[in-house]
């Protein structure tokens, strides 16, 4: 089999360009600890509000600004449906599903991560400018999906 | 207007210069089923752009998220599988002969049971019990025979494909010592990646959610069956590709008055697709909980390697049209792509999808990128890319291809008049989808979710401003969606006037000759028990831990949520 020049340029700088974002990847996640949010605890769904910390949603303070939000996802609402933390706190968002698949997602920030019956899932902010922070479901979870939202208040 | 190219010269060492009559009735029965699908669906986008935008309501007895996995259902599974196998079944009747009274009948029967699987779907759909979209995500719940209808489309898709597959190996058998025409070799490796994809969403479909559907269990293993799915999902859309890619490869270079670059590579980029599209299905999965980072990696690596086929597929296209190019006088650096035949269809809407797929590709390597996928996931924007890839690259091409094969198969003509309503849809589709995912693609990075009604989310700030921005606005979608639409309705109509208006005559079915490589490509690339074998490796290190990790570590069961879709 016969590669022509300009294709043996070709590969090698395409195959390189890749080996050379796929190693930046690599460091990134496995180096600096920035993995896509991939949480093993499991629970059961249908008894969520019976273990912990489900059965008390809401915000626990870790230390002075630290900050760990339990938060129910279900059939069209999060549970709460608001939070309120200081300027600079970084809040853990700890959330699981009492039903079907849904998402947990702050627009303009990384925070959008899955959140499938059975899992907990979790991903880190730190809130840095004041203002009401809208929280969706980007997962079609059924017919009143679109209503599917939460506020964080951050004073 | 003056187009020399029109006339395509026959190559007389094919052994067959037309599709037999009777393949040809086969074929354009998929056709047939393909194109009502198509127009439907295309409908069906645009009231979603208009009520997403705010612009109408939907009357009550219709529900969005119904008429989303119509739209789904009809243009990402109906349209694409059935057009994929009328292309498939002529194009094989045309470069290995006609097919076998046996083998034909084996197509039809396939033909009937995934058809009947398509109306039983679309019936539950139409009666609001089935709005699961076109994923059907467990443990959200459709009525139960969706998912016996879903098994019949593709246990019906296996049937068509063991045509295929034996009316190639009667050609090996028949032609021992003789490689393979590109198309039959091509054929035969997209419907085994075919066969092997669906394993995963069969396995879902039987062992998890028939029982739990009707009732025989109880409980449901969420994320098992997603991965199940997303085992099917992402190599659901290198089926798409490849017939496209098949047409670039086989009929292009012939359009354009040359021949194709280098055969060895071609039939090498399909082997890659085969081992590197199946053991990928995580890059679907990166932000969920259950699957752990380290795999998640590891597939995101064999993601990228896919990657490279396509690069080698750029090359060898625009090495087959800067060849024949020059070959024709063309000279420069640039100044022979001048030669190319710019205003013929069946080469320009095919170009066309070449050209979107650079920033379909990009921004497919975005999605893939492990933690980046973060900024993206489940927004607009990756309603906006698989627009690109599936919705302008490979539509655009079985659109150029249609231009031809339609004519051809009802012996009909190809004429100036058709190519000239062919260049205004393939500009049409061009705008239309410019307008539409390029708003998707930036709303997407404001964060606007993907399968989701009208809102305002309470007038929240943040949403509001999806209505109000100079391109990221919804009202953008819509004005794409309604420009796609006027393309969709030409595009009907074109089909129409080949079907049974054009005058009658001869169009031609181009297959490139064999590029001048044929005959040193190595034996190695037709040895499917080899590449199969390989593939199955792959998969097997890709999936086997973390789905041994879901089965032992999963979570209590769910039970199923049908009132949920109401």
């Amino acid at each position: 089999m016969h590669l022509h020049r300009y294709e043996k340029i070709w590969l090698a700088f395409g195959i390189g360009s890749l080996v050379v974002f796929l190693t930046l990847l690599g460091i990134t996640a496995f180096g600096f600890g920035h993995h896509p949010p991939s949480h093993m605890a499991i629970v059961n769904s249908q008894n969520l509000r019976n273990e912990a910390p489900f059965n008390k949603p809401g915000l626990q303070q870790i230390d002075k600004t630290t900050y760990q939000a339990n938060i129910i996802a279900m059939a069209f609402a999060f549970s709460p449906n608001k939070i309120e933390v200081p300027v600079g706190s970084t809040v853990r968002f700890n959330v699981s599903s009492a039903d079907v698949v849904h998402s947990f997602t702050i627009p303009k920030t990384n925070v959008n991560f899955m959140v499938t019956p059975g899992h907990v899932n979790m991903a880190e902010h730190t809130f840095t400018e004041p203002g009401t922070y809208l929280v969706l479901c980007n997962e079609y979870c059924g017919s009143g999906h679109h209503s599917m939202q939460m506020a964080i208040e951050v004073k | 207007m003056k187009n020399t190219t029109l006339t395509v010269n026959e190559y007389t060492l094919d052994t067959n210069v037309k599709v037999a009559p009777k393949d040809a009735a086969l074929s354009l029965a998929h056709i047939y089923v393909a194109f009502i699908a198509f127009i439907i669906g295309a409908l069906m986008g645009l009231l979603q752009g208009l009520v997403r935008g705010g612009l109408i309501e939907l009357p009550s007895w219709l529900g969005y998220y119904q008429i989303l996995t119509v739209h789904g259902v009809l243009l990402a599974l109906v349209f694409t599988t059935y057009f994929i196998f009328a292309f498939l079944f002529a194009g094989v009747s045309r470069t290995l002969g006609g097919m076998s009274n046996g083998i034909r009948r084996v197509g039809w029967i396939g033909f009937w049971i995934t058809t009947i699987g398509t109306l039983l779907a679309a019936w539950l759909i139409l009666l609001g019990k089935a709005s699961v979209l076109y994923t059907f995500y467990a443990p959200l719940q459709a009525h139960p025979f969706y998912y016996i209808a879903l098994t019949l489309f593709i246990v019906g898709t296996w049937i068509a494909g063991a045509a295929i597959l034996a009316h190639y190996f009667c050609w090996k058998k028949t032609n021992k010592e003789q490689k393979t025409p590109l198309f039959g070799y091509m054929a035969t490796a997209t419907i085994i990646l075919w066969i092997i994809a669906c394993l995963g969403v069969a396995a879902t479909v039987l062992f998890q959610m028939i029982p739990w559907a009707f009732g025989l269990t109880d409980k449901i293993n969420v994320l098992l069956s997603r991965t199940l799915f997303w085992y099917f999902g992402h190599p659901l859309v290198y089926f798409w590709l490849l017939p496209a890619y098949m047409a670039w490869y086989v009929c292009i270079p012939k359009i354009i008055g040359g021949k194709l670059f280098s055969d060895s590579l071609a039939r090498l980029a399909f082997v890659l697709f085969l081992l590197f599209s199946i053991p990928v299905g995580f890059h679907h999965q990166l932000m969920e909980a259950g699957v752990s980072e380290f795999w998640k990696f590891v597939q995101t690596i064999l993601t990228f390697t896919v990657i490279v086929p396509s690069l080698m597929t750029a090359f060898s296209i625009f090495g087959t049209f800067e060849q024949t190019a020059r070959a024709k006088g063309g000279s420069g650096v640039l100044s022979w792509l001048g030669k190319l035949p710019w205003n013929d269809v069946r080469f320009f809407a095919p170009f066309m999808g070449m050209v979107i797929f650079i920033p379909a590709g990009t921004g497919g390597v975005i999605n893939a990128s492990h933690q980046m996928n973060a900024v993206i996931h489940n927004t607009l924007w990756v309603v906006g890319h698989f627009h690109l890839t599936v919705g302008s690259t490979v539509i655009l091409t079985f659109f150029g291809t249609s231009y031809w094969l339609i004519p051809h198969l009802t012996g009909r003509k190809f004429t100036p008049f058709l190519n000239r309503l062919g260049m205004l849809q393939t500009w049409l589709w061009t705008i239309g989808m410019f307008f539409m995912s390029g708003s998707m693609h930036l709303m997407g990075i404001l964060g606007a979710p993907r399968r989701t009604a009208y809102t305002t989310y309470q007038n929240h700030a943040t949403a509001l401003a999806w209505f109000d921005g100079m391109f990221t606005n919804y009202v953008t979608v819509a004005i794409g969606a309604a420009i796609l639409t006027i393309a969709a309705g030409l595009m009907f109509y074109n089909f129409i006037y080949m079907t049974w208006l054009a005058p009658k005559g001869e169009t031609a079915f181009p297959i490139s000759e064999p590029a001048s490589d044929t005959s040193t490509t190595p034996k190695i690339l037709e040895n499917w028990k080899l590449w199969i074998g390989i593939a199955a490796l792959l998969i097997l290190f890709a999936y086997t831990i973390p789905v041994y990790n879901m089965i032992v570590h999963a979570p209590p069961g769910s039970p199923g949520f049908n009132y949920l879709i109401n």
